[in-house]
């Protein structure tokens, strides 16, 4: 290649990798915005009383639990141009919307983990309280819940910051993708290690976050 | 039986007639008929098994009798041969159910306070969103009544106001002697003092008929004077109360009326002299012979 006699500096690199953080923290935050409230509406219908909502759901969840996230990307990018000749505009979109549904899929799972730990008797006590349906869930259960799933919620989220770089498989210039193109370019290593770095150091403030709001919530034991 | 038709004077708040329930094969209520009357104290004994808590849940509507009648006040208020003819079910009727349910309140086994919630929180918040609620609907129903050109009644509520609720709240601890402890969470509370608070809770609702399961089961021994002291007071303050538990000596001391219950249905039942003192079943007999070693 012409371009690698070129040398590039630190901080040209760090530019560069900036840009790409951009777009990672984008479809990160995209995600995580979405995919919570999704996750509670999927937890929901599993859950539900009625039986075909809830196989439906427990298929879906089955299917993208079972499968590699990498696969779900192509799936969700090439497949509304080759089924119904409609092909997708846009890559970020292809891409927010298979890491939104894998992630609600994952969050279900632990909500109906947090959900079901709640006694039954809060519930109970509830309702012999005269609470509605909703007024019960939204002041009784979710708090409870909210506190319980903190721990295997951001082990989730944590999953999620790296998974991001999944989004380069259709081409989303995204952190690792502009590392990689400096690698190609300039024949040099190092700078995906410092992409590394970047995820790194982010997952380590949403580790100190994570603490911190366990922390807040301990101010009653179950 | 003709026990139960003397006993429908004008104070009878309770009726409870041919209560039957059955969990899949398993009849755990035969049939159950009592009554009671306002301020009574009615307590429940019986083995594990008997149908005692099971006969507290389906006057709570947290389970649904498949057969026999509650009526609180002459009002009809479940039916199991109207309720399994119907298809609108009850138990899916959120705002028919609660307005059921106000009528009765229960202090659990193992309290069920909430622990996220301060004691002050634990008292005030069903109130304060039932208020909130009301409020709402009023507004509602103010609206569509202007527009109409006619006169809203207002809605009959507990509370007129939320600073009510907080004035009765305050006014309910004071009477358990936790108002120190109005701003602690349940887990810094021992087990008496949790279900003191759980008491309170359920008086704050103003409950027609206070239920009881097992109140101090799950203390122990040395917190459960503290919680039965409560009972105490609240039997003399005329609080209709159906108190279930094992505490034998308090049930002889406490209880206006006792009912003696086995495999599902009333074995016996009468003043405390008349089932602790003579007892005429032979099943009553063992119990309380095995309860007294």
């Amino acid at each position: 290649m012409i371009m690698a006699a070129i040398n590039i500096t630190f901080t040209e690199v760090t530019k560069i990798l900036l840009q790409g953080f951009g777009e990672t923290c984008l479809l990160f935050l995209l995600t995580l915005v979405l995919a919570l409230p999704l996750g509670l509406i999927v937890c929901f219908c599993v859950m539900s009383r009625f039986k075909p909502l809830s196989w439906l759901m427990k298929t879906i969840v089955w299917i993208i639990r079972g499968t590699p996230l990498l696969l779900q990307i192509i799936v969700v990018f090439y497949g509304p141009g080759l089924l119904f000749d409609y092909p997708m505009r846009s890559r970020f979109i292809a891409v927010l919307i298979a890491f939104v549904i894998n992630y609600a899929c994952y969050f279900s799972e632990i909500y109906r983990g947090g959900i079901q730990s709640v006694s039954k008797g809060q519930n109970e006590a509830a309702q012999v309280l005269g609470m509605t349906k909703s007024q019960t869930f939204f002041h009784i259960i979710l708090p409870q819940v909210i506190k319980r799933i903190v721990p295997p919620m951001s082990n989730e989220i944590i999953t999620l910051v790296k998974d991001t770089s999944l989004a380069r498989i259709i081409g989303v210039i995204e952190l690792i993708t502009v590392a990689q193109q400096i690698v190609n370019n300039y024949v040099i290593l190092w700078p995906l290690f410092y992409a590394g770095a970047f995820y790194l150091i982010f997952n380590g403030l949403l580790t100190l976050l994570f603490g911190f709001i366990e922390k807040k919530m301990s101010y009653y034991k179950v | 039986m003709t026990e139960n038709i003397v006993k429908q004077t004008p104070d009878t708040i309770l009726e409870v007639k041919g209560i039957k329930k059955n969990f899949g094969a398993t009849e755990v209520l035969k049939g159950i008929d009592f009554s009671v009357k306002k301020g009574e104290v009615v307590v429940i004994i019986g083995s594990s098994g008997s149908g005692k808590t099971t006969l507290l849940r389906c006057l709570n509507f947290l389970e649904f009798a498949d057969e026999g009648i509650i009526s609180v006040n002459g009002e009809v208020l479940y039916d199991g041969a109207v309720e399994a003819a119907s298809k609108k079910k009850l138990k899916n009727n959120d705002k028919l159910l609660r307005a059921k349910r106000l009528h009765f309140g229960l202090v659990f086994q193992n309290f069920n306070l909430f622990p996220h919630k301060n004691v002050m929180a634990n008292l005030t918040l069903a109130p304060s969103l039932q208020l909130k609620k009301d409020l709402r609907a009023a507004k509602k129903a103010q609206r569509v009544a202007k527009k109409a050109g006619q006169e809203c009644s207002p809605i009959k509520r507990d509370y007129e106001n939320f600073d009510a609720i907080k004035a009765k709240a305050l006014a309910t601890l004071d009477r358990v002697g936790l108002i120190e402890k109005k701003d602690n969470y349940p887990c810094e509370l021992s087990g008496g003092q949790q279900q003191r608070v759980a008491i309170a809770r359920a008086l704050v609702m103003n409950p027609d008929i206070l239920c009881f399961d097992e109140p101090t089961s799950a203390l122990d021994p040395e917190l459960t004077g503290e919680v039965l002291k409560v009972i105490r007071e609240l039997k003399d303050s005329d609080t209709t109360m159906i108190v279930v538990t094992h505490e034998m000596e308090f049930a002889r001391d406490v209880a206006d009326k006792v009912i003696f219950m086995a495999n599902g249905v009333i074995e016996e039942a009468g003043t405390p002299a008349e089932v602790f003192g003579a007892p005429k079943s032979e099943k009553t007999k063992s119990f309380l012979a095995s309860r007294n070693k």
